[in-house]
């Protein structure tokens, strides 16, 4: 019997099989940050180990970066050791690291892949869960704990259960003005919160051979948020034009090699998936979320739903309390809903195309009174290329801030956060109770959405905007 | 992780059940960068009351926790095996154990050892009447003798006993198949992209 493409990547990298006993996986590339690393060295140190391959290693600076002002010190103490730590850590086990104010900088998966780092067929972890973006180049990617991490750093293996599989066929094309970020968020409405326990998804289908990388990682990114454990897509042209040129994108013979390799890297056509979605890209238009866990989006054509509705007792309960959280009442329109704040960034989408996206929703245009917009690139080197189009001056033209690389508001970790009761149109991913701040209430929502939300104040599609405006395309 | 054997020390009765991982380390410790340090946070809460069992002299230096049934309950964090290893426990004793709770304990070292109810009933009065009676937990013949009369056996399944026994942590078991890895690494694909060029 033929072979999924997530089943192909996990035989490569079995090192040890037994009965009974979890598969020894090698992982070929471990990505560090600050936040969940400093114990997993610390047990190195207790232990008298070392770094196994730190040429597998790297570490960025990401999650506690402020955004402003980074010349200067951090002012707070506790972000501030933490950063310390990692850097401490990096330069006694040897791990190379891009710490604040340098040029890789940036969200950890951010930078992964712009460095080449990702690619087809290789097993990446991360102390981090949406370590899922990486499988948009047909990587087996997934989050693991602290302990892990410990494991990783010291053997550059982990024993592991195999997963399930899944796959995701999106049939047709996209819409015009219909994003990656929209069908990601569609899939997820459908397939719930939990849909994706124990599975690693694979995406595949038309809609999805078209995407850009950018856009794959995107898909990617969310995958955890529908609870699976990694999402995957089949690597393809886009796939080999995407890394050819970057740092450490094979080049010459092994450039062939690789790319042959690669080329296998597809699930067989008598594999069997032990669950299977379709979904019509063609049915697809603009989606936000109306609730605090990404399973709760409508069409932005929609309303906010009655939990009567529900017939789940769980989902009218859990409609309920986001109700009550996010301040909404059954039946208001989705447009109707002010926003004060937008955020635009994460490793969901702050790169390139997602800025250029959001700039040209809002070049010419202003953001709205009373609404403050940031735009946080995902990394430095995304934050250059948009300076060198100008981006930053169409957003501060506009009235929005243009801010230094990093995670940002989409958790607050940072001192980027929304204030209780404040309201935000948000490009990340995750719109959990308090997640960009105590009391914040989020709508994940696509860049060009999160623009045209900073110009109305209230949540809107491009085309809800001019529309004599004759470069948005017309029935969004 | 250090081998366990068999250990021998003073215990602290803890007539609490259903403690969970918020009240043996609270959130706001998570901050903190290193496994060690946590001693303070340990049942912060209630170590704010001067009559709470740690707080009390005769338990000083105690280094087996005496706890009612569904001790760890919660949350995942490891921070809170850490947090009973920093303050100086080698063993916890209860009915019954949160999972979560459990696999992290057995992989940092610290036992966690399972007795009837009835059993701990008898560490407790034994503890409180005479709080110099030592414990011994044995991991060796599988069984908690205190006192001159108390012994009771317990069960621990063969795998988790072998590596606490042995000191093996996931790591260092891992580590045994040093020949595996390197095999693996020697027949890993050139093209495959490295962090660092020599
Ligand atoms: S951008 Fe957000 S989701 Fe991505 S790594 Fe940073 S905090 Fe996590």
């Amino acid at each position: 019997m033929g072979r999924t493409l997530a089943e192909k990547v996990w035989d490569d990298h079995v090192v040890r099989r037994a009965e009974g006993e979890p598969d020894l996986l090698y992982i070929d590339l471990h990505l560090l940050h600050e936040v969940t690393s400093p114990q997993a060295f610390d047990g190195l140190r207790k232990n008298g180990r070392t770094v196994r391959r730190t040429d597998l290693t790297i570490a960025t600076e990401d999650h506690n970066t402020p955004t402003l002002d980074i010349d200067k010190p951090i002012a707070d103490p506790v972000s501030r050791t933490q950063l310390e730590t990692l850097r401490r850590n990096c330069a006694d086990f040897g791990v190379r690291l891009h710490p604040l104010g340098d040029d890789e900088q940036g969200v950890v998966h951010v930078v992964g892949p712009q460095l080449g780092l990702t690619q087809p067929g290789m097993t990446v972890v991360c102390g981090d869960s949406h370590t899922s973006t990486h499988g948009a180049f047909g990587a087996l990617a997934f989050g693991i704990g602290t302990s892990q991490v410990e494991h990783v750093l010291a053997t550059q293996t982990l024993p592991m259960a195999p997963f399930r599989t899944m796959a995701v066929t999106v049939t047709g094309e996209l819409p015009d003005g219909v994003t990656a970020k929209d069908l990601i968020l569609a899939i997820i409405a459908r397939i719930g919160t939990g849909g994706g326990q124990g599975y690693v998804i694979e995406y595949r289908g038309e809609a999805i051979e078209k995407l850009s990388m950018e856009a794959r990682m995107t898909i990617c990114n969310m995958s955890i948020e529908a609870g699976a454990r990694a999402g995957m897509i089949a690597p393809d042209e886009t796939t080999f034009a995407y890394l050819d040129g970057r740092d450490h994108a094979p080049t010459g013979p092994d450039r062939d090699a690789a790319v042959s390799y690669w080329r296998t890297l597809r699930t067989d056509d008598d594999a069997v998936f032990d669950h299977e979605v379709v979904i019509d890209a063609t049915e697809l238009a603009p989606f936000v979320t109306w609730g605090t866990n990404p399973g709760q989006g409508l069409p932005l054509s929609g309303s906010v739903p009655d939990p009567a509705s529900f017939a789940d007792a769980g989902e009218r309960l859990a409609a309920e309390k986001a109700l009550e959280y996010m301040g909404l009442s059954a039946g208001q329109p989705l447009r109707d809903i002010a926003v004060d704040t937008v955020f635009v960034g994460s490793c969901t989408n702050g790169r390139i195309e997602d800025l250029r996206a959001a700039a040209s929703v809002i070049e010419g245009r202003s953001v709205a009174d009373g609404v403050r917009m940031l735009v946080v690139p995902g990394s430095v080197r995304v934050a250059l290329q948009a300076v060198a189009e100008g981006l930053d001056k169409v957003f501060t033209a506009a009235g929005a801030e243009w801010r230094h690389a990093g995670c940002s508001m989409c958790l607050g970790m940072n001192p980027d956060q929304l204030a209780p009761g404040e309201r935000s149109a948000s490009t990340s991913n995750r719109n959990f109770e308090g997640r960009q701040g105590k009391g914040g209430r989020t709508h994940l929502v696509s860049p060009q959405v999160a623009a045209a939300s900073a110009v109305t104040g209230r949540l809107a599609s491009p085309a809800d905007l001019d529309v004599s405006d004759a470069a948005l395309p017309a029935g969004v | 992780m250090e081998a366990f054997t068999t250990h021998t020390g003073r215990a602290v009765p803890l007539r609490r059940g259903n403690v969970d991982t918020d009240q043996i380390i609270p959130a706001h410790w998570l901050k903190k960068v290193t496994r060690d340090g946590f001693e303070d946070g340990l049942f912060e809460a209630w170590r704010k009351d001067p009559g709470f069992a740690l707080n009390l002299p005769e338990y000083a230096g105690a280094t087996v926790l005496v706890a009612g049934k569904d001790f760890g309950t919660g949350s995942s964090r490891e921070h809170a095996v850490w947090a009973l290893q920093n303050y100086g426990f080698k063993a916890v004793i209860s009915a019954r154990f949160a999972d979560i709770f459990r696999g992290n304990s057995l992989k940092n070292g610290l036992l966690t050892v399972v007795l009837p109810q009835a059993a701990v009933d008898t560490l407790w009065q034994l503890t409180e009447s005479d709080p110099a009676t030592e414990v011994t937990v044995d991991l060796v013949a599988r069984e908690v003798r205190a006192g001159a009369t108390f012994r009771e056996s317990f069960e621990l399944d063969e795998n988790a006993r072998w590596r606490l026994l042995e000191g093996l942590d996931d790591i260092s078991l891992t580590l045994r198949e040093e020949d595996s890895i390197a095999a693996y690494e020697a027949s890993r694909p050139t093209f495959k992209p490295r962090t660092l060029t020599a």
